[in-house]
């Protein structure tokens, strides 16, 4: 028995391809806890580059430069009283959570952080992630009526309406990039793994295919998946001097965070879908023109580099911290913050490590950039008006999803077209 | 849509309050009516009063009142522009109009030790002599300000998403404007060229070289553009200002016990809101017989309605934002 799950790790496929359970469970594991991680630190980075952005500290008292703020704010939320509103609905209450959660979760499923680095390679991947995030629109609406008021009623509505209005254009989107799949060999994918190997066979990402039909369908889906995650500037069914809070108002403690943790998940896993659709998944920038062993290593190497340079980044930190008793502590701490992420850092420079963890890093730092944008859009730019918003997606966004689409087609076809032609001649 | 206004809970009887104090008792309530630009409440009232004694406040004192009351307009049109911008959903802007308004605030402590509600002035002139570098500080924050002007007209006056938010939203023709008695910069958005400043001047506005920023249409967009001109001319009048004050004494001749003869007289001024008035009727005693402040803010809320008619909720927010109400002021 021991043998056989062994005998995954020398395998090159998928755990659901090679059929081992086991390590299928220790992925999604891995994944859940990672995804908790990525949606904590993604909590501190936003508030700390709000915060400068905004010419503000942000946390600073919690820890080191207010490093253990989210553990003390998810702490406070879990022991928070546990409030369902009397005339809610109670299961549907309870369960909204749950299902917008859920949904969210599952999506990561499919999401390949490595050539090998998935649960499993769903031959229809790509619909299967579109159909679980409408399924968090469920989950909202639920959560909106169930709590039996005003805001989170009118706040579920416009979220919804929002979601699927944008997933129009969103769809549009996808089927360009399912489109490219199928160009040189006129076989296509949904495959999400599969999406990625095309890119890696034409050795272009498809962001950069058929200049500018392949980045108009990606700046297509990039606007939409904002609106698709409510988010600035699509952040109306949480707009604060209109609607308090949105479809989450009567929520607190724990169920509120879970929806916290939703829409972090949910933004991470649209940004996987664009990453690996469009900017060519786990694969190295610059595959295509700084190729060859040497390049190859180099770029191996900028994982634990990156790894090394934030720990010298804190290091740096700890030192330049006011040199009194007060602030010994949190010198420390930062300082043992740094040392963990050098040791990280080693550990992925480690040959045998480097070869299989270096698709993950790709992926999570072309994954991290969306995130970094949706900080940045947060603190640039004002909201839309609701009817403005659903002008932008039906009148703007589907028109140009079906425009590049079409043409896309059309020149793919020519493409496809001409090839033919030239084995003839031949 | 229509809307109605309720107001009236902040209603602290100031007027009420007016008639049981002395006149220069009562100088430091007024500076909590609009608190966010309690300088210019203050210049109003002693100048209100002033009028009634036919007292001038000397060309130094004059000087100062100038440059503070600018200052304070800087300051007012920065907490609107923050608070604006936030109920539109822009975040950013508000902290940095309040990091720039700090440097006024210092300004203003510097001089009389209060940063908010001031009490700057006194009537008959000033009481505090400026302090050293106060020429250089206002200098300095001319020089430190414009950049940063533009650096909010950055992030909002081209942005798509503001523009689409504020054009064609709470159009406010000329003639509702006259009719409803909007001053300010609402009645200026709408293309009227009134600025009390210019109109009948007061202080050494006389000797001011500035202008009086309009707009065309009178939505919100050209209400924004107007007080982010208007920022810019008071820019330029603190410049003057700095480079012309006089010296000489800072308080006119004006007896101890303030008894004013028997009359009435009302003066208003161009408040960072629009037109403050005071109207005080004088019995011979030492309290005003009845005090009547006509408040910017408050007349121009009477216009929401009519800007509001036929627009979204959402748009609400954006024009009572534009309308730069206080409540404080409102209900006094």
């Amino acid at each position: 028995m021991l043998a056989s799950w062994k005998s995954y790790l020398s395998m090159d496929v998928t755990p659901g391809e090679a059929g081992s359970q086991l390590w299928a469970t220790v992925y999604i594991i891995a994944i859940v806890l990672g995804i908790s991680l990525a949606v904590i630190a993604m909590n501190w980075l936003e508030r700390k580059i709000l915060a400068h952005m905004q010419v503000r500290l942000g946390p600073m008292r919690v820890g080191p430069h207010g490093l253990l703020q989210p553990l003390a704010d998810a702490l406070k939320l879990l022991i928070k009283e546990d409030i369902i509103p009397a005339n809610a609905d109670k299961l549907v209450f309870w369960s909204a959570p749950v299902v917008v959660t859920m949904t969210a979760f599952i999506t990561f499923l499919v999401v390949p952080f490595g050539r090998t680095h998935a649960v499993t390679d769903m031959n229809i991947g790509v619909l299967f992630m579109l159909g679980l995030s409408s399924l968090g629109v469920l989950g909202i609406i639920m959560a909106g009526w169930s709590s039996n008021s005003h805001y989170p009623l009118i706040g579920s509505l416009r979220s919804s309406a929002q979601m699927v209005s944008y997933e129009v254009a969103m769809g549009l989107a996808i089927v360009c990039a399912v489109l490219l799949t199928s160009l040189p060999t006129g076989t296509g994918t949904l495959s999400m793994i599969g999406i990625v190997e095309a890119q890696n066979a034409q050795r272009t990402w498809f962001v950069f295919k058929f200049f500018p039909l392949g980045f108009l369908a990606f700046m297509v889906f990039a606007i939409a998946m904002i609106a698709e995650t409510n988010r600035a500037p699509f952040d109306l069914p949480e707009a604060e001097s209109e609607l308090v809070a949105g479809f989450h108002t009567e929520y607190s403690g724990f169920r509120w965070s879970l929806f916290f943790l939703a829409e972090y998940s949910a933004m991470l896993a649209v940004s996987s879908i664009a990453v690996t659709l469009w900017l060519g998944g786990w694969l190295r920038p610059f595959a295509n023109t700084l190729g060859g062993p040497g390049w190859d290593l180099a770029f191996s190497l900028v994982p634990g580099l990156s790894f090394l340079a934030m720990a010298a980044g804190c290091f740096l930190g700890a030192m330049r911290m006011p040199k009194i008793v007060q602030m010994r502590a949190q010198a420390l701490g930062l300082g043992a913050f740094g040392a963990l992420l050098a040791l990280l850092g080693l550990v992925l420079l480690a040959s045998g490590v480097r070869q299989r963890v270096q698709d993950i890093f790709w992926f999570v730092a072309k994954v991290a950039c969306f995130m970094y944008l949706y900080i940045w859009y947060r603190g640039t730019f004002p909201r839309y008006r609701f009817d403005q918003l659903m002008r932008v997606g039906w009148k703007v966004l589907l028109p140009l999803g079906l425009g590049v689409l079409i043409a896309t087609a059309i020149v793919g076809a020519r493409q496809e077209l001409g090839a033919a032609i030239m084995r003839v001649v031949r | 849509m229509g809307t109605e206004c309720v107001i009236g809970y902040l209603h602290r009887g100031v007027e009420k309050i007016g008639e049981n104090r002395t006149y220069p008792m009562f100088n430091p309530y007024v500076d909590r009516m609009d608190y966010v630009a309690a300088v210019s409440n203050g210049l109003g009232y002693c100048e209100t009063v002033e009028h009634l004694l036919s007292v001038e406040a000397p060309p130094r004192a004059q000087y100062i009142r100038v440059i503070l009351t600018e200052l304070c307009r800087i300051a007012s049109h920065q907490v609107w522009l923050g608070t604006h911008a936030l109920d539109i959903g822009a975040l950013t802007p508000l902290f940095y109009a309040f990091r720039d308004r700090e440097e006024i605030l210092k300004i203003f402590e510097k001089y009389c030790g209060a940063r908010l509600t001031t009490h700057a002035f006194r009537i008959g002139g000033c009481i505090y002599e400026t302090y050293d570098g106060f020429e250089q500080d206002v200098r300095k924050y001319c020089g430190f300000f414009l950049p940063k002007l533009d650096e909010y007209e950055e992030l909002l006056t081209t942005n798509r998403i503001w523009v689409t938010r504020t054009k064609k939203v709470g159009i406010l023709k000329p003639e509702d404007c006259i009719a409803l008695g909007v001053t300010g910069p609402v009645l200026r958005a709408s293309g009227v060229k009134w600025d009390l400043r210019k109109a009948q001047p007061y202080e050494c506005y006389r000797d001011m070289d500035f202008e009086i920023p309009t707009g065309l249409n009178g939505d919100t967009y050209d209400r924004y553009l107007v007080r982010i001109a208007e920022m810019r001319q008071s820019v330029r009048i603190l410049q003057q200002a700095v480079e012309a004050i006089p010296s000489g004494p800072i308080m006119a001749r004006v007896p101890k016990v303030i008894k004013p003869a028997v009359g009435e007289v009302y003066h208003s001024i161009e408040a960072p809101k629009g037109e403050l008035g005071y109207f005080i009727v004088s019995d011979g005693s030492t309290q005003p017989y009845r005090l009547r402040v006509r408040p910017p803010s408050f007349v121009n809320l009477q216009a929401l309605d009519t800007m509001v008619r036929g627009m979204l909720v959402a748009d609400v927010v954006a024009v009572i934002g534009t309308l730069d109400i206080v409540l404080g002021e409102v209900d006094r």
